[in-house]
C-alpha cells in the first residue's frame, strides 16, 4: 500500500488549457516559496489535450497524494473541490490571479492547514543509507552503533532500522564501515556523501579495520582496556587531573578520527550500557549471520536451488580468529 | 518541447550541501523552458518517511533528476522502496555541476544524447550494476 508523508500537500502549478499562464520570475518566484513551504510541486505547462503535461496526462504521470491542491489563474469559475475519477483523489482549487507570491503562498498554508492538519512533526535530515552494491552484510555497522540505528531485515539483511535514533551530524559508522557503503547524503565530503568511491577510499577504510584489529579486534574492549589501565593508574597515582586529561585526550582522538560531534560523546551511555548494548548488538549480527549460512549451507545441499547472493556465507569479521 | 523526459528537481531543502545559486539557478531555468516537472522539497525527507511519491516517480518511464551525488540518489531510492529502473534514468549531481549545464542536460529532447561529462559518466557508472561484493568468491 502506497502511504504518503502526512501533513505534505502536493501543489500543482497549472498553467495549461484554461489557465492563463504565469510571468517566468512570477512562476519561478512562486515555485521556490512553495518548496520552501515543505510542498511537493507539479508544475504544468503546455496546452493541448495530446501534450506532455496535460490535465488529462498529468493523473498518470505526476505524483499524487491524498490531497492535490491545484493553483492557476483560471479562464472560468472552477468548482472548490472535486474529485479525481481515476484515483478517487481530492483535489481542490485556489485562484491566483492578481494574488502576489507571498498571498498565494499565504493561502496555501492556510488550506493545508485546513486540509491537512498542523506542519509535520520535526523531521532530522541525517540518516544512513545503505549501498547494497557495495555492502557486504557484515554486521559491523550493527555492532558498532551504540544506538540502535541498525538491524536486520527477515532475510538476514542489514538495515536501517530506526533513523531517528541518529546522532546528528556522525558519520562514524560509514568510518568503521569496511566497504565504505554507508552514505549520509546530507554530509560535506565524499565518498561518504554518496560520491564515487574510489580505490584509495578503500584502501583508507581497511587501514582502519586492520588498525582496529590490531588493537585486538574489538574496538570495545580496547576501550574498556584502556579505561582500567586508566583506572589503575588512578588508583596508584591517585592523580585526577591526570586521569581527566587521559581521558578527554582519548576522547578527542576518537573524535577526529571519525569526524564524530562532540555532542554525540557527550550523549554516550555509561560505561556499562555501553558494553551492555555492544554485547547485545553483536549478539543479534551474530546470529544474522549464523542464520545467513545456515540457509546458505541448506541451499548448496539442494542441486537446483539458488542461492540469493546477500545470503551468501562470508567470514564474519565478528567471529573468533 | 513534448520530446522530453519527466524531470524531478529536489530543491535538498534541510541542509547547505547544495549551493543555494546552483539551485536557483536550476530552477529558474526549469521554470522558464516551458516544460512540465516535479519539484520537492528534499529528496532526502521522502525516502526517510518512504513516502509513496517516490514510487510514483519510478514508474512513469523515463526520468531526469536534478539532485545530488547519483550514488545517494538511486539509493536514496532503494530505502524507499522505490528502486530506480537500470535504465531510463538520468541523474544530475547539483552540488558539483555548473547550473547551465544541469539545466542544459535536463531540458535536451529525449532523442539527443546526453553530452560525454564527467559528470554524466558518473551518473551512468551509478545506475549500471556494479560487480556485487555479495557474490561468491571467484
Amino acid at each position: 500500500m502506497i502511504t504518503f508523508a502526512k501533513n505534505s500537500l502536493h501543489v500543482i502549478v497549472y498553467e495549461g488549457e484554461g489557465s492563463r499562464p504565469l510571468d517566468d520570475r512570477a512562476r519561478c518566484e512562486l515555485v521556490q516559496a512553495l518548496l520552501e513551504k515543505d510542498c511537493s510541486i507539479t508544475s504544468v505547462r503546455q496546452r493541448g489535450p495530446a501534450q506532455n503535461g496535460s490535465r488529462h496526462e498529468f493523473s498518470n504521470t505526476g505524483m499524487q497524494t491524498g490531497v492535490t491542491l491545484v493553483l492557476g489563474r483560471f479562464e472560468s469559475e472552477q468548482p472548490e473541490q472535486a474529485e479525481d475519477a481515476k484515483s478517487g483523489n481530492q483535489i481542490r482549487f485556489l485562484g491566483i490571479e492578481g494574488l502576489a507570491t507571498a498571498e498565494a503562498v499565504e493561502q496555501v498554508e492556510s488550506l493545508r492547514r485546513q486540509l491537512c492538519g498542523e506542519p509535520a512533526r520535526f523531521w532530522k535530515p541525517w540518516f544512513p543509507v545503505i549501498d547494497f552494491n557495495r555492502c557486504t552484510n557484515c554486521m559491523q555497522c550493527l555492532s558498532f552503533c551504540l544506538f540502535d540505528v541498525y538491524g536486520v531485515s527477515g532475510d538476514g539483511k542489514i538495515k536501517v532500522q530506526n533513523q531517528s535514533n541518529c546522532k546528528t551530524d556522525c558519520p562514524a559508522c560509514s568510518r568503521v564501515c569496511p566497504e565504505v557503503a554507508i552514505l549520509f547524503p546530507k554530509y560535506k565530503a565524499g565518498p561518504i556523501n554518496g560520491d564515487v568511491v574510489d580505490s584509495e577510499d578503500v584502501r583508507r577504510e581497511g587501514m582502519k579495520v586492520d588498525i582496529s584489529a590490531l588493537l585486538g579486534g574489538d574496538i570495545y574492549s580496547a576501550l574498556r582496556d584502556r579505561s582500567a589501565r586508566a583506572k589503575s593508574r588512578f588508583s596508584k597515582e591517585r592523580d585526577e587531573d591526570r586521569a581527566l586529561k587521559e581521558r578527554l585526550r582519548c576522547l578527542a582522538k576518537l573524535q577526529q578520527q571519525m569526524d564524530v560531534p562532540p555532542e554525540v560523546l557527550a550523549s554516550l551511555p555509561s560505561l556499562d550500557e555501553i558494553r551492555r548494548r555492544s554485547e547485545e548488538a553483536k549478539a543479534r549480527a551474530q546470529a544474522a549471520l549464523d542464520a545467513a549460512s545456515r540457509t546458505a549451507a541448506e541451499s548448496a545441499t539442494k542441486p537446483d536451488a539458488s542461492v540469493p547472493s546477500s545470503l551468501a556465507p562470508r567470514p564474519s569479521p565478528l567471529a573468533p580468529q | 518541447m513534448t520530446d522530453l523526459p519527466r524531470i524531478l528537481y529536489c530543491h535538498c531543502a534541510y541542509a547547505q550541501v547544495v549551493p543555494k545559486e546552483v539551485k536557483q539557478e536550476v530552477l529558474a531555468r526549469l521554470t522558464s523552458a516551458g516544460v512540465a516537472f516535479e519539484a520537492v522539497p528534499d529528496l532526502c525527507e521522502l525516502s526517510a518517511r518512504g513516502d509513496g511519491r517516490m514510487q510514483q516517480l519510478v514508474e512513469g518511464g523515463q526520468l531526469r533528476i536534478a539532485a545530488c551525488y547519483p550514488r545517494a540518489v538511486k539509493w536514496l531510492f532503494e530505502a524507499a522502496g522505490a528502486p530506480l529502473p537500470e535504465s531510463g534514468v538520468e541523474i544530475r549531481n547539483m552540488r558539483v555541476e555548473p547550473a547551465a549545464e544541469i539545466a542544459a542536460a535536463l531540458l535536451r529532447p529525449a532523442s539527443v544524447p546526453a553530452a560525454s561529462t564527467a559528470s554524466r559518466s558518473d551518473a551512468a557508472e551509478t545506475l549500471t550494476p556494479h560487480p556485487s561484493p555479495l557474490a561468491p568468491p571467484q
